[in-house]
């Protein structure tokens, strides 16, 4: 196993650790926001995760172009969204995703 | 890499940038650029490791991914305080340990799974981010949220790029959220002081 990517790791790391402690490191100062501004950081995570999810399977980037992309993954991801609605069950909902992806693609949807 | 950089997405472009020939130093700007989220996500959980050492916070910061951040921020609001299990469980069991151990499987055995979509494996990480968000949706206000982000990600995605389009979602999203008059004005389920 090659190690050449090892110092790309660190960068790669020296990059990242910044964004991931900026706020941590600052969670005294926190006390010190205002209300509102802690109200917008409650709304963070649903936001953000929305965002993951919906860019993920609505947009493929072909040859660096980003373009809207329909298929068989809105359905995965929309079958999740509602068994963990209505079950409360993540890996229930997983599972389903994963089902309706590989039975699709058997019946030779994209 | 798994260890060290410690974050899926940015080693999912990188490996793809390494293998068509990226220069180091681009690879580097755009890890930085894809896990700005991190900063939201730190941000967010700051009013709960109130109190919390340093040191404590330090080593938090480096396990923080998507999805120990959405286990451990919808458990802290179940619970209405920071609970140290609630954050080390999620970060370390569930995500550190089986993301370490699946990429070494990767390395291992990548080769044998010839297309990956055929096991459905590519709607495991939306699914995922997808069914973690619906455990944080208490609200009108978090809904509008949602909705606002993935709206306006992938209008970003497709006009700048999806980088800039997730971060952008995180960003905005909040923003529409809080037009909705809230009876549940986030704030007043905060973290208790500890």
């Amino acid at each position: 196993m090659s190690t050449d990517l090892v110092p790309l790791a660190v960068l790669m790391f020296a990059v990242t650790y910044p964004s991931r402690a900026i706020g941590l490191l600052a969670a005294p100062a926190v006390d010190r926001l205002p209300r509102r501004a802690l109200e917008y950081l409650q709304l963070v995570g649903p936001a953000i995760l929305a965002a993951l999810a919906a860019v993920n399977v609505m947009v493929t980037t072909v040859d660096g172009r980003p373009s809207f992309t329909v298929g068989l993954a809105w359905l995965s991801v929309i079958a999740c969204i509602a068994i963990v609605a209505w079950r409360r069950n993540l890996f229930l909902g997983l599972g389903a995703a994963v089902a309706i992806a590989i039975v699709g693609r058997l019946g030779g949807l994209p | 890499m798994s260890l060290i950089a410690f974050g899926g997405a940015a080693q999912f472009a990188a490996i793809g940038f390494v293998a068509s020939g990226l220069a180091w130093s681009a690879i580097v700007l755009l890890t930085l650029l894809l896990n700005l989220r991190h900063a939201l996500y730190s941000a967010a959980l700051a009013p709960w490791f109130r109190g919390r050492s340093l040191l404590e916070r330090a080593v938090a910061a480096h396990l923080l991914t998507d999805e120990s951040f959405a286990l451990a921020i919808a458990h802290f609001r179940r619970v209405g305080r920071f609970d140290a299990i609630g954050y080390w469980y999620p970060a370390i069991a569930t995500t550190l340990v089986p993301w370490s151990l699946a990429t070494f499987a990767g390395v291992m055995l990548g080769d044998a799974i010839v297309e990956p979509r055929r096991f459905g494996i590519d709607v495991i990480f939306p699914s995922a981010m997808a069914g973690l968000m619906v455990g944080l949706i208490s609200g009108r206000r978090e809904l509008v949220a949602a909705g606002a982000g993935a709206a306006i990600g992938v209008g970003v995605s497709l006009a700048i790029s999806p980088t800039i389009g997730v971060i952008a979602g995180g960003l905005l999203g909040p923003l529409a959220g809080l037009m909705i008059p809230g009876a549940e004005a986030a704030a007043n389920e905060g973290p208790r002081a500890p």
